[in-house]
Parts: C-alpha cells; structure tokens; sequence
C-alpha cells in the first residue's frame, strides 16, 4: 500500500472526510500557500505542475499556470521547492503527460520520489496510455491516482479503481476545472459510482467551489479536492485567505 | 484506396498517435471510432457522402498543368486543385463525412477549431447544410488577420469564439474546443480539422482526405501516363498532404511536405504530446509546447498528425521547410506566372518547389493546391503594399 493510500485510509478510518486542497507550483508565494493550507485542515495538498496547454483547466488555473511560467517556472525548481517543504501531510503532483514524458517515465518518477512526492494525477493519461508509467511510478513507490468521469460506463469503472493507487479522483462534472455556483448532481452520482467497486478513497473534485458544495458532495464521497476556489483566493487575494478558505472547508466537512 | 497501413488497435502509426486525452473523453473516442468504422463500411453512407462531395463540394477537382511555371523552373508542375472546391480549400472533404457522421450519431452541435478559418468556414457551412448548430474557436491573432472568413462563419450562421489563451492562434483554438467538448461531449460532435488528436481523429480525417489522392492517381495516369516523381504538400497539421500521399505511398513518388520555418514540427521538434497524440512537437526541454510562427494562420501549429511523424520516422516522406520571406515570393510567384492566387499554406509549397527546382530537372511535380488565395489578399496588400511598390 502506498503512502498516501496509508494515509488516507487513516483519515477515513478516524471518522474524517479528507481534504485536499490544489496549489499552483511556483504561484506567487505558493509554498507559503501550502504551509497554511496544511496548518488549517489539509489531508494531503496536490502541486500542479504549470503546463503551456493545460486543456483540463478552466480559467483561474490556467491563469495561474500561465504566470507561474512566467515567473520561471520548471519541474526542477518546483520540486526543490517541493522537498523543502515539509508540512507534515502527503504532497501529490498533478501534472499532464508531456511533462511526464519528456523527463522520462523513470526519470521522473525518481525525482518525485526524491522531492518527497507521495502520488501523481496525470488528467491527460488515461488508463489505455497509462501502462509505461504506472510500471514506473509503482517501482518508486510514487503512487499514480486515476481519474473516473461521469462518462465512464459502468464496465469501465471497476478498470479504473484497480489501477488507481493512493485513492481515485471522481471528476465531478463534465467540464473543466473551475468554479460552479451549484453543486453538480453528477458529482454525488459519480461519488457513489465509484465507491460501489472500490474500497480505496474515493475524492471528488473538479466544480466542487465552497465550503457548502464541499459538504454535500461528501455525503457520498470520503473527502474532496479544492482547486480554483483555492487558486482564485491565492492570486487574487493572497496566502491568508487561503488557510481561512481551507478552514472554513475544513469545518463544514467535519460537521 | 490508399495504401497507407491503418493504425493498430492502440491508434497508433508505429509509436505515433494514441488517444491522450481527459478521462471524461475517453467513451465519447471509443464511440467514435465504433460509428465511424460503421459508417465507413455502409454503402448507403459512402454513397451519400459521394453524392455531397459531387453535387455540393464539386468533385472531382481538377488538374491543372502549369506551363509557365514548370518551363521556367525546368520541370513538369501539376496542381491537384483543391482550391476549386466549394469554400475554397480542401476542408469541406473532412467535413462533409464529419457532418453527415455527426447527423448519424445524433449530435446536434458541430465544435471545430480554426486557424485561417478554411476549416472553420468549411465546418459552418457542413452545419448549415445539414441543419447542426455550429461553433467554431479561433485564435484571436487570427480572427484579426482572417476576419474575412470570421465574417464568412458568421453569415453561415456559426458562433465564432475567439481564443485569448496562449498564443492566440490554432494551438489555443484547439485547446479551447477541447474544453468545450469535455463539458457539452454527450450532444456535441468535435470536427477536428486535420489529420491530428486522439485516435481515431488521425485515422479518420486521412480517409476522408484520401479522395484527393484517389482521384490524382488516376488523373495524373490519364494526364501523363505515369505516377509523379515528386507529390508535394503543405503541412501545419497535415491533412491535405495525407489526403495526397494517400494515392501515392506505393509509389516510387517522392513525398514532400512543406512545412514553415516557424512552425516546423517534425523538421525541428521531437517526440511529444499534446492535443490528445503523440507526435513530432516544437516545445522546450521542460516538454513546455512553443508558440509557432508563420506568415499563414493555417499553418501556424506547433505539432503535427501523427502519421506524418511516422512517414518521417520511417524515412517515406520527407519535411522541408520555408521561410515568410519565401513564401511571400512564392505567392506573387504562382499569381503572376499561372493566373492562379494560391493560399498563403500552398505558397509555402511553391516556394520549395522553386529552391528545389535546380534539382529536380525534369522532373514530373504534382502539387496539391490546398486552398486559394482570396482569404490572403487582405494580408498581403498590407505586407506588400496597395501598389506593390515594394515588389
């Protein structure tokens, strides 16, 4: 069992919904954004390594994607941020293949392992493409989480579970990243979907946008993941509105 | 038929193609390529398709012997004239069999990507044809320097969107049509304009391009009484070079496709993914995709389909490049020697075929003339002048 599925089931098993909350690698003061997301409640915290194309992502994390690159962003410099970090819960990278890619399978699933990297969200790799590395990231005990979409049949989603390592990421509606101002219906559905096959942590993320939403989607899932409603709080308004944001989540998970 | 090998099960041409795409776009890929190896494979289907491509597109296209030009450069040049289709280029062939397998599906809105707008106009008009609601993304650099054919889009009833991502040209258009169908994928079609993106796009898109090379093989035996020595296309993502390739693979042609110096996916890039494929792609060593730059929109892509980066592999096709400052020759080249204004995209072929003529003496050329030039016109009066003094 993988680190950060270790973790997550201990989480669970204590009565916990989990959190975890998504930053934008080599944002303005993102480690500083990290360290107050795991000060306030974070489970384990996702790093997203900034891409030139990043066609899963809505607006605010392509915004901050886009200026992460244009502060010099690079996978070396994030990861050495990355093992400086030390906040004490599971960091999880979630970048697209061509990053993966183009550093080597091997390659880079050691450096992940070196940084201190527990897991992977790799959104443009699905399960057909995935077998090279997977291989690899099992090998350094870097554990690759799979995505299951609403639009997954019900054969394929039992596929999806048993090759995914850590938990799985139930995308909670058909679209990008980004805020919604209701809670799709389709986030609880694919929630309960995923956990009829799997007894791995199921996560929902993708339009989960507040605290509220959080708390409904929970009510099927074992936890969520926060991206743009976090990233629009650290680009727009700064670190501290990020661990009061975090907290808040964090509160209404736990009621 | 074509000779070209079909990608295996995986999609791949050789370690090329592949589907990399979002999980929620997986099914939607799969049922794809289940409707459209049915379609393929039903009369009534390739008749219908048949009867558009004759009696809407107006096909078969010609051939046309450029005399002027071939004496001057010392070879025989022939053009496949794709220009001469309905909406001016050779994206209506793609689009017709897209149209007609997204009205089979049951999808009832049209998405493409543009960059020139030929494919965009060529998806707009497929749409108001057969009665699909249509949308097309553009860059906005594009929308600025086509806005001729934004307008052609528009009167054809399709919303255009311009793309503020990125570049702002066909690699944000692209990106920004892949998110539109990641949330609208259970009623919307993604006609996707060339010969790229998951499987079975690549495959797909080939065959319904393979008309071009269907019909030049037999014209050019009819015309000449042989095969080419020399096929030779443009190619951003490639589809009209596949299109004619297609007739030709088998053949000892040589095959060409020009690619711009500011855009040259397999001539400057290396193994990536992006847009779903695996595929030659001009990025960084940090695997970031770079912004192409090239005087055509068209062309304007920083990857390339994936079978041409197989075809390359393989040491079958091979993939010059040429420069603006070519290409704008090429342009008043082909105007002024033959009557014929060609699209920015195919200047950047005769360009190559006037640097290569000293080495091609007598040689038999088939050029596929992709698309005209009128959508161009505007651009280049500004490049050149109202007057053209600076020619």
């Amino acid at each position: 069992m993988s680190n950060l599925e270790s973790h997550l089931r201990t989480v669970r098993r204590g009565g916990r919904k989990i959190l975890i909350p998504y930053i934008t690698g080599y944002a303005a003061r993102w480690e500083e954004a990290v360290r107050a997301a795991a000060a306030h409640g974070a489970d384990a915290i996702e790093i997203g390594i900034p891409f030139s194309d990043p066609v899963m992502d809505g607006p605010v994390i392509q915004r901050a994607s886009r200026e992460a690159l244009n502060r010099g962003a690079t996978l070396h410099k994030i990861l050495d941020g990355v093992r400086l970090l030390d906040v004490g819960v599971p960091l999880v990278v979630m970048c697209y293949y061509n990053t993966v890619y183009r550093c080597g399978h091997e390659r880079f699933s050691r450096m992940l392992a070196a940084a201190g990297v527990s897991g992977a969200i790799v959104p443009d790799l699905p399960l057909e493409e995935s077998t090279e590395w997977c291989a690899a990231a099992d090998a350094a005990n870097v554990a690759t989480v799979m995505l299951a979409a609403p639009t997954a049949p019900d054969d394929r989603l039992p596929k999806i579970a048993e090759r995914s390592r850590g938990f799985v990421y139930a995308v909670g509606l058909l679209g990008v990243t980004g805020e919604r101002e209701t809670l799709s219906s389709s986030a609880t559905t694919i929630a309960r979907r995923v956990k009829q096959v799997t007894d791995l942590p199921v996560l929902v993320g993708v339009g989960i946008s507040d605290a509220k939403q959080a708390q409904e989607a929970c009510v099927e899932a074992d936890g969520v993941i926060q991206g743009a409603s976090v990233m629009r709080r650290l680009l727009d308004e700064g670190v501290d509105s990020v661990g009061e944001y975090v907290a808040q989540v964090r509160r209404a998970i736990d009621e | 038929m074509t000779a070209l090998a079909d990608p295996n099960a995986e999609g791949r041409f050789g370690e090329f193609g592949g589907r990399f795409v979002p999980e929620t776009l997986v099914p939607a890929c799969q049922e794809l390529e289940r409707a459209f190896h049915e379609a393929w494979n039903d009369a009534e289907f390739r008749a219908e398709l048949s009867r558009l491509q004759r009696e809407y597109a107006g096909r078969p296209s010609i051939l046309t012997e450029c005399h002027n030009l071939g004496r001057r450069l010392g070879i025989r040049l022939i053009l496949k004239r794709e220009d001469l289709n309905h909406t001016g280029s050779h994206k209506i062939n793609n689009v017709l069999g897209q149209a007609l397998l997204a009205k089979r599906m049951g999808k009832k809105r049209f998405i493409a990507e543009t960059g020139a707008g030929q494919h965009g106009v060529a998806s707009a008009t497929a749409a108001a044809l057969l009665g699909l609601d249509c949308k097309v993304y553009m860059g906005a650099v594009d929308v600025e320097r086509q806005a001729l054919n934004v307008f052609r889009m528009r009167l054809l009833g399709a919303e255009v969107e311009a793309a503020q991502s990125g570049s702002r040209t066909l690699k944000d258009a692209v990106n920004e049509a892949m998110r539109d169908w990641v949330a609208s994928v259970e009623h919307s079609y993604y006609c996707i304009g060339s010969v790229m993106g998951p499987h079975p796009y690549p495959f797909m898109v080939r065959q319904f391009q393979s008309i071009i090379g269907d019909e030049a093989r037999v014209q050019m035996r009819e015309l000449t009484g042989r095969d080419p020595d020399v096929v030779t296309a443009c190619v951003g993502g490639g589809s009209n070079a596949m299109g004619i390739f297609s007739g030709f693979v088998d053949t000892p042609a040589r095959l060409v496709g020009v690619e711009p110096a500011g855009g040259a996916a397999v001539g400057r890039g290396v193994p990536g993914v992006v847009h779903g494929m695996k595929s030659f792609l001009m990025q960084d060593e940090e695997g970031q995709v770079q912004e192409a730059h090239s005087i055509s929109a068209g062309l304007d892509y920083p990857g390339v389909g994936p079978e041409h980066s197989y075809l390359a592999s393989i040491g079958r096709a091979e993939y010059p490049s040429v420069t603006d400052a070519e290409v704008i020759e090429g342009f008043q080249l082909m105007s002024r020697t033959e009557g014929i204004i060609p699209a920015l995209e195919c200047a950047h072929v005769v360009a190559w075929i006037a640097r290569e003529a000293p080495n091609m003496q007598g040689a038999t050329v088939l050029m596929n003339l992709s698309g005209r030039g009128d959508k161009d016109v505007a651009q280049m009066m500004q490049i050149l002048g109202p007057s053209m003094d600076v020619a």
